[in-house]
């Protein structure tokens, strides 16, 4: 018996912890995505509050059921949004891109021209290097 | 504890609505409702089981399924014009 209540409150501890870190998470991305200076750098202030803070709270949730239908529904929830967050993001950004949206005016270049994201072969050789880094110019 | 979970969600729904507001362009606006449709996601679950109604998250799983579809198609709208583009860019409309 008083294993069973140490089990118990061991539970909630742990439920607490991930539920209020989530809580944590998903409030500074939101701050973030107030304060950030332009839309790609609020991006990553979404991308915290979306995948991080949600995970978190659903684990808290998780450790809560029985291990039930219930446990299953969660895990899907979290799975779910795990994959299309991230994914909604980079189309977002991508479409961002090719509309030719300004960056922040402190932005270090990262050698991605919008020009090729237009042309929709945004690959990783379009990516990888820049021409001013490249060796055999 | 899932009172927490409550406050917290709803504090990030109402920053997140206050950018999409203000937000100057409108990959701003949807990169919000995105965040607000996920947040929503999680409030269904929380309200579930402060109500003790595990059938809620049934319905959480419906809302995150429309709202990764609603999201992708109002940015398939906003570069085409058209929900029904084939998405060829270089032959195309785009």
């Amino acid at each position: 018996m008083a294993e069973l209540f140490a089990t118990a409150l061991l539970l909630d501890i742990g439920s607490w912890t991930l539920i209020l870190l989530g809580g944590f998470f998903s409030i500074v991305g939101g701050i973030g995505l107030i304060r950030l200076p332009d839309f790609y750098s609020r991006l990553h202030a979404a991308g915290i509050a979306d995948t991080l803070g949600a995970a978190l709270i659903i684990s808290g949730m998780v450790l809560q059921t029985h291990g039930d239908g219930v446990t299953i529904r969660l895990l899907l929830i979290g799975s779910f949004i795990f994959l299309t967050s991230p994914t909604s993001t980079h189309a977002l950004a991508r479409a961002a891109l090719a509309t030719g949206m300004p960056h922040w005016r402190r932005s270090v270049d990262d050698g991605i021209d919008i020009e090729s994201a237009n042309r929709d072969d945004l690959t990783a050789s379009s990516i990888g290097d820049s021409p001013n880094t490249s060796a055999d110019v | 504890m899932f009172t927490a979970a409550v406050v917290a969600i709803l504090v990030t729904m109402g920053l997140a609505l206050s950018r999409a507001l203000m937000g100057p362009t409108v990959f701003d606006r949807i990169l919000s409702l995105n965040m607000v449709g996920t947040k929503t996601t999680l409030l269904i679950a929380a309200l579930g089981f402060l109500a003790e109604r595990p059938e809620f998250l049934d319905i959480a799983i419906v809302y995150a399924l429309i709202n990764f579809i609603g999201s992708i198609a109002v940015l398939k709208f906003i570069k085409y014009r058209d929900l029904s583009a084939s998405g060829d860019v270089q032959n195309g409309r785009a």
